[in-house]
């Protein structure tokens, strides 16, 4: 069973808002498209690394684009 | 699907594929009779390299023809792909060390070589199937 992660993000609002396709958006930061459907749909956990590219893509700051709830 | 992901169902078709030949082959050629009458080596050594040779072909092939549908993916991976084979390595590795206790146990007891061999390839091909399950999941189901 795949436990399911507590972060949350808003790529893909954000992305639609700025134009962006996902094939746009995968190839600016380096990874397969399906890669980032994984990561829009929540069923993939990025890097560290790969959550500061996909923010700078956007010029927004890490917590616009993921959300990590308060226990 | 991504080009990791093809690869690794290449590898799961083909073990799944080579492991049940295998069995067949050997259940075959013991007649009813004892299994460790089977002239095991020609026929795990061919299963072994025929399964290797397999999953290179049909990789190759699947890679060619899902390039003509996107030719932008051919042989791209990223960091998601590395994170599901190290996940599927330490899934597979459990069954690797399950077989190697079996062998030493095995050769302990003095063991017909038929056993030895065989638990340590059934060993290597429950890893690579075992891995290559959990890396599917991984890929469709999420790895988070």
């Amino acid at each position: 069973m795949v436990k399911p992660t507590k972060v949350t993000n808003s790529i893909r609002a954000v992305r639609e808002a700025a134009g962006m396709t996902q094939a746009d958006l995968a190839r600016r930061v380096g990874v397969t498209r399906q890669t980032l459907i994984a990561i829009e749909q929540g069923r993939y956990s990025p890097t560290l690394e790969l959550a500061f590219q996909l923010s700078r893509a956007f010029g927004v700051g890490l917590d616009d684009l993921f959300d990590y709830p308060e226990e | 699907m991504v080009y990791e992901e093809r690869n690794i169902w290449a590898g799961l078709i083909v073990s799944v594929i080579g492991t049940i030949v295998y069995v067949v082959i050997v259940l075959q050629q013991a007649a009813g009779g004892p299994l460790t009458d089977v002239d095991w080596v020609p026929i795990m050594l061919w299963v072994i390299g025929a399964s290797i040779v397999g999953a290179i072909v049909l990789s190759i092939v699947w890679g060619i023809l899902a390039g003509m549908f996107d030719p932008d993916g051919v042989g791209k991976s990223d960091q998601r792909d590395r994170d599901i084979a190290h996940m599927s390595t330490r899934v597979g590795q459990a069954f690797l060390v399950i077989a190697g206790l079996g062998v030493i146990v095995l050769c302990a007891f003095e063991a017909d070589w038929f056993w030895i061999a065989n638990t340590m390839y059934f060993g290597f091909a429950l890893s690579s199937i075992v891995g290559g399950v959990a890396s599917v999941i991984a890929y469709r189901r999420g790895l988070v």
